[in-house]
């Protein structure tokens, strides 16, 4: 990669290699990376006053901004109209008389046969499915992806391609042999059969977002760990992982939403007793016959929403320039 | 190789071998295993289940001779490309405008990701309401006075599929930033510096530098989307389910139409081999690309 | 909470004298009804159940065709099955039972005199393969119904229509006053259910059930069934300005006065009562179109499958005599806003137009549903045509009455 950048090669080269040296040794103190972490550089020098610049940067974002909400905005007021309200047909205009009503049934009151218990039914097993799926999935996916981009072997890259193949294939098409074949292995039915299912289908895109992340990082500091007689793992662990947590974030704002926004599968693979959230999501909005209640479909959405949307805000202070970055300069 | 074969090379390759089981394992299985079984009963006419009732190739003519069919591809297609290269230059844009130090960055990577977490079945609904003309935004601006104002793409066979790639892009550009902010970020300072030193505007740094840089985070944004192009099924149930008419239909849909309404699995496995078919003829070829020639290039 | 107590020793001692055994076993049912109203129809059933000592464990999942279907199919196949099912009867389950996957409930059907109370009886000869009963049908559901805002026509001047003639001459009027006559959503399934009532009330039950059940691909493409496909233009033509998506928003421009009127199963009935309107007083309806008085009888059943286990086989049976129970039928059909497969039971609460449905049963003028007649294949097939007809004004009824008959002469 060095050979399409500018100048300095050396001393990146070398302080990459001191860098990888430090980590795998004692790693540098946590106070000095975290405020190395804070002011992490970016592009261009900022400009403090209320430039031109400034003025087209915040208006554009403001404006993007504006659309990316409008749905949310409809959504939100129409979530708090009751039902008269809503056939009058006015989708933009704000509630006459707000009523959370919608909000408090979606959660706690929306019947499915028995169980009038909303959403709040499925929570805690969409938690339970979410949880090792998730990290299941990231595990595997970002060893292969280190191992394929960087201790190649024979026959990497046949696997990797039929993967990235796999990864266009509906998922519906495959449900029946994935039947077949988790009733021949005996998990058909259970959590585990669940996670393993997940864990597939997250595999071909995730592997291919570490394996490209992890070959676009400098060679130089893999090499320097090499030298110093660290192993598959130790590289893996002392280098790979904390150079790359923008990519992990990635890795998990893919994962959460996919996996709890699932309903498919979560329904073929479990039972009704660890059936997901979404499974109550899908029956309030998805109902054919009978009245569509929409104020309580969109305060569902929203609701079953909110989970990924906060992982989203609170992971994404995890993206950091690279910790190596930082340690470079040094 | 990269890295010069150091102590055993057979102990560096089985480190990388027993970590790789589950991929090898998940590749040969289940989608090598799982794509010749579909194919497999692509021939035969199994209806509600999968039945060796072999038929030759009648699924194929049918596919081929069905105006739904024919259709969905060419939706497919247009709205492939529009939503590639539209999610790829929104996408990088709001990431570099987002890498620009400024303040609020979590709000505002918040709001251009959030479209991500919501269920396609009932955002469908959203912008099927926003843009119906009797009471969306065409009426809303007809209110303001522009009477002759028209904006009803979902209820033009013509232009339906376009309006449909509004609500996509709104979907998926969040996530795409999002990709190429953790790699802007993963692009080191010292380069901007260097940059900088030799007084290479911002943009020129953008396109000829960080941008190659960045092709890793590139190939896996494309494959990204288009993964989900050829996916796409519920945005399109939700938002039009495949009307005006069949103006609508993308092949996905016709698949689960034929395996799940239709009960005609061998139907719904014949249009999903035709797809497979299609992916396997762009994907290989890069893939012969990426990995035969050069050794560690990304 | 006294209520429901009261209720519960109601409902077992209703239930009593089908349960054999005192030992409470969990039954997983899965179906799709999951709206208001379903769900309180389906906890009738649970509660009925429940009170036979067993355990009603529920599975719902929304969404007929594409969502719940594949869901079911997997588990009855990955051999861990739910302990009963909903599922669309007539063809569509025949693979199901001809695989030996479900369970033959023909002794529990003979036991209960089934034959005999049933009725129409073509509900039970769905059920029937090869002389052998595999499901318990637990309501009527007719789709021949024209629904009519009252109040629209007043204002432009107009009677009430009573036919669907009288409708399409009152349309030019109506379109004056700036109302869209036939309001229609463009789901593909909404369009094709237009057609074949149209087909039905102009062309008549005999010829439907030759088109659709004997396949006669000559008649449909003959002149004797011109008429019809005329008819469908037409109503292409007064649906023109609809632009809706699903069923329920076109039943609310007709409630809202938007639309005249709407053709539509009765489950329509439910978006008006919501919006607090009566039978006969803001909305009227029209039972066959107002012409041939007669109500396709679809519905739904529940099938059993196959297991092991002998507690689970044992409560599958109790739950077949409970959803077939007099009581639990009345119950589940008032709040399911249906009618009740049998004829022997009294529905005193039921409204106006509820009434009219149990005339013409109680008359037998009856048919078939195309799903009874048809292979989901050819359903569809014809669901696609019409989606594309009723949005392409550039399709002669010609074209589309030839497209047609081709579809039915492949029909199997």
């Amino acid at each position: 990669m060095s050979d399409t950048i500018i100048i300095k090669e050396k001393p990146l080269t070398y302080s990459a290699a001191q860098a990888a040296r430090d980590m795998s040794g004692t790693a540098t103190p946590a106070g000095e990376k975290g405020s190395r972490v804070s002011e992490g550089p970016s592009g261009s020098k900022p400009e403090k006053t209320l430039s031109r610049r400034n003025i087209i940067l915040y208006g554009t974002l403001i404006v993007v901004a504006l659309y990316y909400l409008l749905p949310l905005y409809v959504m939100v007021v129409t979530s708090m109209k009751g039902m008269p309200e809503i056939r009058l047909g006015n989708i933009f205009a704000p509630p006459m008389e707000v009523t959370f009503e919608p909000w408090v049934k979606a959660w706690s009151e929306a019947c499915t046969g028995l169980n009038c218990d909303g959403l709040s039914r499925g929570f805690l097993n969409s938690v339970q499915i979410l949880v090792p799926s998730v990290i299941l999935s990231i595990i595997i996916a970002s060893v292969n992806g280190y191992a394929l981009a960087n201790w190649k072997f024979k026959g990497g890259e046949l696997f990797f391609t039929i993967l990235i193949v796999g990864a266009f294939i509906p998922y519906q098409v495959m449900i029946y042999p994935i039947v077949i074949m988790l009733r021949e292995i005996g998990l058909y039915g259970s959590l585990t059969g669940l996670v393993i299912v997940h864990t597939i289908f997250g595999m071909p895109i995730l592997t291919l977002l570490f394996r490209n992340y992890f070959a676009s990082m400098p060679e130089e500091l893999f090499k320097a760990a090499r030298v110093d007689g660290a192993g598959f793992w130790q590289i893996y662990f002392r280098i790979m992982l904390p150079m790359s947590l923008p990519i992990f974030v990635v890795a998990i704002i893919l994962q959460v939403t996919g996996i709890w926004n699932d309903f498919l599968f979560g329904v073929i693979f479990t039972k009704p007793d660890l059936y997901p959230m979404t499974v109550q999501l899908n029956n309030i909005v998805n109902s054919t016959q009978g009245v569509i209640e929409y104020n309580v479909n969109m305060a569902a959405t929203i609701l079953t929403g909110l989970v990924p949307l906060s992982v989203y805000f609170v992971s994404g202070k995890l993206f950091v320039r690279g910790i190596a970055a930082g340690a470079v300069k040094g | 190789m990269a890295v010069t074969a150091r102590p055993a090379r057979w102990h560096r390759n089985l480190s990388a071998k027993i970590a790789a089981i589950p991929m090898i394992a998940t590749a040969l299985v289940v989608f090598v295993g799982g794509t010749a079984w579909t194919v497999l009963y692509s021939f035969t006419n199994s209806k509600l289940l999968p039945r060796q009732k072999f038929v030759g190739l009648d699924q194929y003519e049918r596919l081929w001779g069905s105006a739904k069919w024919i259709i969905s591809i060419q939706n497919l297609a247009i709205y492939g490309a529009f939503s590639l290269v539209f999610a790829l230059v929104v996408g990088f844009l709001l990431a570099a405008l987002l890498d620009q130090k400024i303040r609020f960055e979590d709000t505002f990577r918040t709001i251009f990701l959030y479209p991500f977490a919501l269920s396609f079945i009932v955002t469908g609904l959203a912008w099927q309401w926003i843009l119906n003309p009797d009471f969306g935004v065409q009426a809303v601006v007809r209110g303001m006075g522009f009477e002759s104002f028209t904006f009803d793409p979902l209820y033009n066979p013509d232009i339906v599929i376009y309006g449909v790639l509004i609500a996509g892009l709104w979907h998926e550009t969040g996530l795409i930033m999002c990709l190429m902010l953790a790699g802007l970020r993963g692009i080191d300072e010292d380069i901007w510096k260097a940059a900088r030193v030799d007084g290479i505007p911002v943009w020129k740094t953008y396109l000829f530098i960080v941008i190659p840089m960045m092709r890793g985070i590139f190939v896996t944004a494309v494959v990204l989307i288009a993964s989900g192009i050829i996916k796409v099924y519920d945005l399109i149930v939700a938002q039009t389910g495949g009307g005006p008419g069949i103006s609508s239909e993308v092949p996905a849909k016709y698949v689960y139409d034929a395996m799940f309404l239709s009960q005609n699995l061998g139907q719904g496995f014949a249009a999903s081999t035709m797809m497979l078919l299609s992916v396997i003829i762009v994907v290989v070829p890069w893939a012969y690309l990426e990995f035969g020639g050069k050794a560690r290039r990304v | 909470m006294v209520r429901k107590s009261i209720l519960t020793v109601l409902m077992s001692a209703a239930a009593m004298p089908f349960c054999m055994s005192a030992q409470a076993t969990d039954l997983e049912v899965t179906h799709w009804w999951t709206s208001g109203g379903e769900a309180a129809a389906v906890a009738e059933f649970a509660k009925a159940f429940d009170a036979t000592g067993n355990h009603w464990v529920d599975g719902a999942i929304a969404g007929s065709g594409g969502t719940a279907r594949p869901i079911m199919i997997s588990r009855i196949t990955g051999g861990d099955p739910m302990g009963a099912t909903q599922f669309n009867h007539g063809r569509q389950a025949e693979e199901l039972v001809e695989a030996g996957l479900m369970r033959d409930l023909t002794d529990i059907a003979e036991a209960g005199k089934w034959r005999e109370v049933v009725n129409p009886p073509s509900l039970l000869d769905s059920c029937t393969l090869d002389g052998k009963i595999y499901c318990v049908p637990v309501n009527i559901h007719s789709q021949q119904w024209l629904w009519l805002n009252n109040d629209v026509f007043k204002k432009a001047g107009l009677e009430v229509p009573k036919d669907w003639n009288e409708f399409v001459a009152a349309a030019p009027k109506l379109e004056e006053a700036g109302i869209v006559p036939l309001a229609m959503g463009q789901q593909p399934w909404q369009t094709s259910l237009a057609f074949q009532v149209l087909l039905v009330a102009v062309a008549g039950p005999d010829i439907y059930n030759k088109v659709y059940g004997d396949k006669d691909a000559e008649l449909a493409g003959s002149d004797a069934l011109a008429p019809v496909f005329e008819a469908a233009a037409r109503a292409r033509d007064m649906s023109k300005k609809s632009n809706v998506q699903s069923w329920n928003d076109a039943t609310n421009m007709v409630i809202t006065g938007k639309a005249a009127g709407q053709i539509m199963g009765d489950w329509a009935q439910g978006e008006f009562q919501m919006a607090g309107q009566t039978a006969g007083k803001e909305y009227s309806c029209l039972p066959g179109l107002g012409m041939n008085e007669v109500i396709q009888t679809g519905g739904d059943a529940f099938y059993f499958p196959k297991v092991d286990d002998a507690a689970i086989t044992e409560a599958q049976g109790v739950l077949a005599n409970v959803m077939m129970a007099p009581d639990t039928q009345v119950a589940f059909n008032l709040k399911k806003g249906s009618l009740p497969v049998r004829g022997d039971v009294d529905l005193t609460a039921a409204n106006d137009c509820m009434r009219k449905g149990l005339d013409i049963l109680a008359k037998g003028n009856v048919i078939a549903t195309p799903d009874q007649l048809m292979s989901a294949d050819s359903v569809t097939q014809i669901n696609d045509l019409f989606v594309e007809f009723f949005n392409d004004p550039s399709i002669t009824a010609k074209d589309v009455q030839t497209r047609f008959a081709a579809i039915v002469a492949d029909a199997e």
